[in-house]
């Protein structure tokens, strides 16, 4: 049955989170993206005991919630659509801040999608007890970013077989710092076996923060979501335990399914309508803003109107919101789809094509539509304008996503669609 | 909880008009577009599939339960999949019926209902948009006017579906501020039907212009009698069947520019494997399902009851937007031969450019 009501758990939640972007992370947001290399402490500390106390899994589909009804019949499973609209209102609070909350983040997602049973409580047991703590997933290299086959960090097996011998060189990990440093996280670390086997060879390992051989050695400068840390970590024989290869071990000897690399897409299923919901809460965040910012002076949004009676800023407005509505509802799809335990890379790629591009065409447009109100510092607008960008590139840019689509579309492998 | 299964008995809803939307509205499409005329089989098959009757209650002689617009939407889409004239062509009494049965007062629902939905299909039809740049639902040219017990009523219609036809018109027109519909009879006195219109698409279905000069109605003819209607909420059951037609025609378009483009080759490759086209593809495809989403949203909002005007119109901008960039990208795909009558994208461009001064042609 066709339905658009939202379960009263997750509005609950998006009240609280709501209550808490408008009374905590707005009033941060500026200085924050102004001290770059500051941790966001206070906004650390006050979030911390709810995820932990949700079972620290904020990327999991453990959503806390009974899995029956009061008359002992099964709920469904909403883990995906509650943390969809949790990182959405997360997001319109502050995208920068959002990026900070402590947690699995895409490392936690990472083992969900790859891990044993048994490799899921060994590592993310951790963040439903103690301080905060951090994961975070090392894909991207310095010559290779869309094309995660091309990795050249190599993972080979000590002598006796014990252990892992890590080495090469990773950017753009985010929360890397916080993860392979500054807390007793870890970074879920993609290697290859096997450098001539290409996607066959690829594999998630879990490296814990403060291995030796692991180290953080530059924090990027960017344009915007500046108070998340984007860091670059080199593996210089870095050892770790054998058991910390991600899935089976026995995926090593003889693998022919490409588990490894079915892995990263697996996770990116669950994390690309996540990063899109991120997207939209941005894009929600300059569109709320610039609507009552002009209503306040004035400017009214009339719907319904005939066309030759629009302004050209009611036209404007009307279009950024079903845009931003058009993003949202494909979102919604993708992680009801997974939710039900349904195949969705197809929705996943569209949700994140759709809503890194409205992201970051509503946050330009509310520059625009402001005029130097918009463009000025004042202002968090311009700041949402920098922040949403970001969504266009990260877990596959917007090409990459659409590169999926079309393969899926048009049954085509990677190889006969490059 | 949000779900985006329709239930058993729309999914076979779906199913059924699907089959006749492949098997008799596509294959007789480029010749009713030529000729300009359906075949009145396809029209009487299409009956036969009891959409309208569905949708009315049984005691005025229809066999559903309630009036519901998603479950309208999900089979206008496929009506709009098979070929957008007969679609609107059999879709007509619903200009009729659908404003009657949620204004109407009993007696006129007693009178009306009855004769739309007992027999085969019959040319009810209503009277909105006007010829001019300007047409807006809200102010009206038609004019109505009280005198007494009787209502005086001009103006200038346009795009009025089987006027030659029609049994009776729901004529709108402003009184005062408001915008109110009128039942009026075939062959009241001062009411003509023009000549048949010709547009750049939809041209298979008959639409007409109408003249009425001071013709007169009881008043008993003024649609809910006293209390009127809402022609905002009235709309909204046009704003989401277009919208809903829009994606049935661009999901068409966009199924053959993704067939064709793996099949014809240049350069030694199937043109689907350059990612300039796999990517047209790609943003169609997106973009018609979003368009979906958005329908199915609005519509849901209607039979809730909100005041869904906010939801209808994003839906139906977004659609109106969505369709003429899927089928003009589908002419595009198809290169010379998308601008070549014997393929259909160019009629899916000319019908699907239609959708932003339809409003009022169609409702579920």
């Amino acid at each position: 049955m066709i339905d658009f009501e939202i379960p009263t758990p997750i509005k609950r939640q998006v009240q609280f989170i709501t209550m808490l972007g408008e009374q905590v992370m707005r009033p941060v947001a500026r200085y924050y993206d102004e001290h770059e290399s500051e941790r966001p402490w206070d906004y650390i500390n006050l979030i911390w005991p709810t995820i932990r106390d949700r079972g620290g899994r904020s990327f999991s589909v453990e959503d806390g919630t009974e899995k029956t009804d009061k008359e002992g019949k099964p709920r469904p499973r909403i883990g995906y659509l509650m943390l969809a609209h949790v990182v959405e209102a997360l997001s319109w609070g502050d995208a920068g801040l959002y990026l900070c909350t402590p947690g699995g983040a895409l490392g936690g997602a990472a083992v969900d999608a790859t891990g044993t049973p048994e490799q899921k409580e060994r590592f993310l047991k951790r963040f439903g007890e103690g301080e905060p703590k951090w994961a975070a997933m090392a894909m991207t290299e310095p010559h290779a970013g869309s094309d995660t086959a091309a990795i050249r960090t190599t993972a080979r097996l000590s002598e006796d077989g014990k252990e892992w011998i890590l080495n090469g060189e990773k950017i753009f990990v985010t929360g890397g710092l916080m993860a392979a440093k500054e807390s007793r996280g870890f970074v879920v670390v993609w290697a290859t076996v096997d450098p001539s086997a290409g996607r066959a060879g690829m594999k998630p390992f879990v490296v814990e923060a403060g291995t030796p051989g692991m180290t953080v050695t530059k924090l990027e400068h960017k344009h915007g979501i500046r108070v998340s840390d984007t860091a670059a970590i080199v593996f210089n024989d870095c050892r770790i335990p054998y058991d910390n290869i991600l899935g089976s071990p026995e995926v090593v000897k003889g693998d022919t399914e490409h588990k490894g690399f079915k892995g990263a897409m697996k996770t990116f299923d669950a994390t690309r309508p996540l990063v899109a919901a991120s997207a939209l809460g941005i894009a929600r965040a300059s569109l709320e803003f610039t609507v009552s910012y002009l209503k306040d002076r004035g400017v009214k949004v009339r719907y319904g109107v005939a066309p030759h009676l629009q302004t050209a800023v009611e036209r404007d407005l009307i279009h950024m919101e079903m845009q931003h509505r058009a993003g949202w509802l494909l979102v919604l799809k993708a992680v009801t789809k997974m939710d039900a335990g349904q195949e969705n890379a197809l929705e996943a790629s569209m949700a994140k094509v759709k809503a890194g591009q409205v992201a970051t065409y509503v946050s330009q447009k509310a520059v625009e539509l402001l005029g130097p109100e918009g463009y000025s510092c004042k202002l968090l607008v311009e700041k949402w304008m920098r922040d949403a960008r970001i969504n266009d590139i990260y877990e596959g840019t917007g090409q990459i996503n659409r590169l999926i689509v079309a393969r899926r579309l048009l049954g085509y492998t990677s190889r006969e669609l490059r | 909880m949000i779900s985006f299964t329709p239930s058993e008995e729309q999914q076979l809803i779906i199913d059924t008009v699907r089959r006749y939307a492949s098997d008799r509205m596509r294959p007789a499409a480029y010749e009713a577009d030529e000729k300009r005329t359906i075949p009145q089989d396809i029209i009487a098959r299409g009956w036969d599939l009891g959409l309208l009757p569905s949708a009315i209650p049984e005691q005025y002689g229809g066999f559903g339960e309630t009036h519901q617009a998603l479950t309208g939407v999900l089979a206008a889409e496929e009506l709009g999949y098979g070929d957008l004239s007969m679609a609107l062509y059999l879709m007509t009494p619903n200009l009729f019926a659908i404003p009657i049965l949620h204004y109407g007062t009993e007696e006129q629902k007693q009178k009306w209902l009855p004769r739309l939905v007992e027999g085969g299909f019959a040319p009810y039809t209503a009277a909105l948009i006007e010829p001019r740049w300007s047409f807006d639902p809200h102010a009206l040219h038609t004019v109505a006017e009280r005198e007494g017990n009787v209502y005086e009523i001009s103006g200038h219609k346009a795009l009025v579906p089987l006027a030659a036809d029609a049994q009776a018109f729901l004529v709108y027109a402003r009184e005062g501020e408001t915008t109110q519909a009128f039942i009026i009879e075939r062959g009241t006195e001062g009411l003509a039907v023009l000549e048949r219109e010709s547009f750049m698409g939809i041209r298979a279905l008959p639409t007409y212009e109408l003249r009425l000069d001071d013709v007169h109605v009881p008043a008993s003819c003024r649609l809910g009698g006293e209390q009127g209607i809402d022609i905002d909420h009235l709309m909204n059951y046009s704003r989401v069947a277009l919208a809903a037609l829009a994606v049935g025609v661009a999901r068409g378009a966009f199924e053959y520019a993704r067939d064709y483009a793996k099949q014809r080759e240049a350069f030694g490759k199937p043109i689907a494997q350059n990612q300039s086209i796999a990517f047209m593809l790609a943003e169609m495809a997106i973009e018609v399902e979003a368009a979906r989403l958005m329908t199915y949203e609005a519509a849901w909002h209607i039979d809730k009851e909100h005041n869904a005007v906010q939801q209808a119109a994003l839906a139906k901008a977004y659609a109106d937007e969505m369709a003429l960039m899927v089928t003009d990208r589908a002419v595009q795909i198809l290169g010379g031969h998308g601008y070549i009558r014997e393929h259909p994208v160019e009629r899916w461009l000319r019908n699907g450019r239609g959708f932003s001064t339809f409003l009022g042609l169609a409702m579920v």
